[in-house]
């Protein structure tokens, strides 16, 4: 695998990024923060990824930028086959309530740009053949609840995109693959009070790893969640709107 | 604010945890570097403010596979590290009882392993540490340009700065498996005298006791050694990690009580025959056995546990084990989790635990007045025996008992008051323990 990662230098997607280098792979790393990215890259190479790990700007607020990203990992990887997509901003309800610029650039980050950045990789993957194209939205997508509006509104959008882009692409090779972490303990969720069955992100990138060998189109992290969102979806509105979850 | 509290789950405190990635940036306002939250008492808590949860900061910053020499950010833990180096050949070249602990955990705490008669600590084989000291400079320093800081960080319990980054020399190793055996002891001289065998014959070595035996079998135990086992003795796969059992949930006060303790204790004693013979074993099972266990701590219930540790000076630890064996079966305090080991000299460290003599460890379920108790006497014991106790495993030793153990402190206090003038480093056991008299 030549993958390509966004969000690769913290908490899942560091995860992720480390179960494949224990196995190998050709990674690069895109971001914002220089130093985070050499320093992720160097403990991706210690940790078995091939030599060397290279990285480039990326900015999920900044999609202008998202062509020379892609153009700087397909010169190092001599064209990629897998992105892997695990960046995204986070607030409580109360701050994206509150501050007007931060809820427009969430909505914008983890939505529009989003697929605009999956844009960029569908067209790159299809024009070689197909790939992997592997995207972290949210159970936070799968109902309308009260402590996550807008974050769940736009993690919503993004997981029906792609399973439009699923069902539209996959006969010609996109193999599109959808992760729905539950709550997992990573510096993004710090402070925020934990429910029962919260993971860590081991255990997500384990499940993640599977799932792109497996080409499973969508992937519910830690296991757990799939039954409790199954349940949380089948609960009648008058339940949820009651419920402080 | 939450409830925090060591791996004893006593105390507990109500205090802010702020996990972070970046450890140089988050550690401007913290009071306390934790890791793992494996230290029993309450050396991992802050006294006030946020605790700086280092687990997620946990990358490899360079690794020189011709030298071993391995830098990474404080909150790599040792289990990571495990799963790493030894299949390339390389380990940590000392390892505590869990592997549940980050490397700034082991810096802080200085922890020893079973090898601690040839190796020494930890800190013996730190190279270089980055840190961000109380006055809120961040320093790159090692015990040539440091010496003084250097040395008090060794064994320092994090209070003289916030560890960011650590460098260790890690230690070849022909296989990952371990070639150990086992050997059973009826009374307490015959496990002193099996012991001093056992360090003498091989680098890793410790005794369990059975602490509930009296009498004649006052002292009875298991010695176990090994040593890594060479390539053409090990089996040619490196050892697969072991699935865990684990606690679901609290147990009952009452069943660790004395008599189930009792029961364990006879049980693990006849487990084991009178002499093993050398055979290949398991590395996590030889190094870490509670670890197959998750969660292990819950088996005290919500009440906790405490760990004592001591260790006595000089080739005959016996006669004073020998009356602590007793003040702890006499109180009734009984412990399943016992150990007994060699240690070598005294190191760099200027706090640090170890000093030449020997060991024991000791778990009791935490049982308030009266646990205090039979700490203070053991306790007064090991005072007038010259010895000193473990910071790392520590909930109920007296100010004044901590003083009349450790003539170091005043020395090690003024070092720290020289990088932190303002006490902006603060845990809970630093206030009940180290902080000079107001």
């Amino acid at each position: 695998m030549k993958a390509v990662l966004l969000g690769a230098t913290r908490g899942m997607g560091r995860a992720v990024a480390r179960a494949l280098a224990a196995r190998g792979e050709r990674l690069f790393l895109l971001g914002r923060d220089p130093d985070a990215l050499a320093r992720s890259a160097r403990d991706l190479e210690v940790r078995g990824a091939r030599a060397p790990v290279a990285s480039a700007h990326c900015d999920l607020l900044d999609p202008a930028g998202f062509g020379a990203a892609f153009d700087a990992a397909d010169r190092a990887l001599d064209g990629f086959n897998a992105a892997i997509l695990s960046a995204g901003l986070f607030a409580t309800q109360d701050v994206l309530e509150s501050d007007a610029q931060y809820r427009r650039d969430l909505l914008a980050a983890d939505f529009a740009h989003s697929i605009e950045w999956c844009e960029a990789t569908r067209t790159r993957l299809l024009s070689r053949g197909g790939g992997t194209l592997c995207v972290f939205s949210s159970v936070a997508g799968d109902r309308g609840r009260t402590p996550q509006v807008f974050y769940g509104a736009a993690k919503a959008g993004l997981t029906t995109y792609l399973e439009g882009l699923d069902h539209r692409y996959h006969s010609e090779g996109l193999r599109v693959i959808t992760v729905k972490p539950g709550f997992v303990h990573t510096a993004m969720t710090e402070g925020v009070a934990a429910p029962p069955f919260a993971g860590r992100p081991d255990d997500v990138a384990r499940r993640v790893v599977r799932a792109l060998d497996l080409g499973t189109p969508v992937v519910y992290a830690p296991a757990i969640w799939q039954a409790v969102m199954l349940a949380v979806r089948a609960l009648p509105r008058s339940v949820m709107r009651r419920a402080a979850f | 604010m939450k409830e925090i509290s060591g791996w004893g789950r006593y105390p507990v405190v109500r205090a802010h945890e702020h996990e972070a990635e970046d450890l140089e940036a988050a550690s401007a306002d913290a009071a306390l570097s934790r890791g793992l939250g494996r230290s029993y008492g309450d050396a991992s808590l802050p006294a006030r403010g946020t605790a700086l949860c280092t687990r997620c900061a946990d990358r490899i910053l360079s690794f020189d596979a011709e030298t071993g020499i391995l830098r990474a950010e404080a909150g790599l833990s040792l289990r990571a590290l495990n799963e790493i180096f030894p299949a390339r050949g390389w380990a940590t070249p000392v390892s505590p009882g869990t592997q549940y602990v980050t490397l700034g955990g082991m810096v802080a705490s200085d922890v020893h392993g079973k090898n601690h008669h040839v190796a020494g600590c930890f800190g013996e084989h730190v190279r270089a540490l980055r840190m961000r000291v109380g006055d809120g400079r961040v320093l790159e320093i090692d015990d040539a340009s440091e010496p003084d800081l250097f040395r008090a960080t060794l064994g320092g319990m994090g209070l003289t700065g916030h560890v960011l980054e650590v460098e260790v020399q890690l230690e070849r190793i022909p296989s990952c498996w371990i070639r150990g055996r086992t050997e059973r002891v009826q009374d307490f001289d015959e496990l002193i005298a099996a012991l001093r065998s056992a360090s003498a014959r091989s680098p890793f070595a410790a005794a369990w006791v059975d602490t509930t035996a009296r009498g004649r079998s006052l002292g009875r135990g298991i010695v176990t050694s090994g040593r890594y086992a060479e390539q053409h003795e090990a089996p040619a796969a490196p050892p697969r990690a072991r699935e865990r059992l684990a606690v679901p949930f609290d147990l009952p006060g009452w069943v660790m009580d004395s008599w189930s303790i009792q029961l364990f204790n006879t049980l693990w004693f006849r487990t084991h025959r009178g002499h093993s013979g050398d055979r290949i074993v398991h590395p996590q099972a030889f190094f870490y056995p509670l670890d197959g266990i998750r969660h292990w701590n819950r088996l005290y219930g919500r009440r906790g546990m405490v760990q004592y540790q001591c260790v006595v000076p000089g080739r005959d630890g016996g006669g004073v084990f020998r009356r602590l064996l007793e003040v702890v079966s006499r109180m009734g305090g009984a412990s399943p989790v016992s150990v007994i080991k060699d240690c070598g000299a005294e190191g760099k460290g200027t706090l640090s635990f170890p000093m030449a003599g020997m060991s024991l460890a000791l778990d009791f379920p935490y049982r308030a007045e009266h646990t205090q108790a039979v700490v203070d006497a053991l306790n007064e014991l090991v005072i007038e025996a010259g010895g000193r106790i473990y910071l790392s495993k520590d909930a109920l030793t007296r100010r004044h008992h901590f003083a009349a153990m450790e003539p170091r402190l005043a020395r090690w206090n003024e070092v720290r008051r020289k990088w932190d003038p303002d006490r902006r480093l603060a845990s809970a056991l630093a206030q009940r323990l180290l902080d000079p008299a107001p």
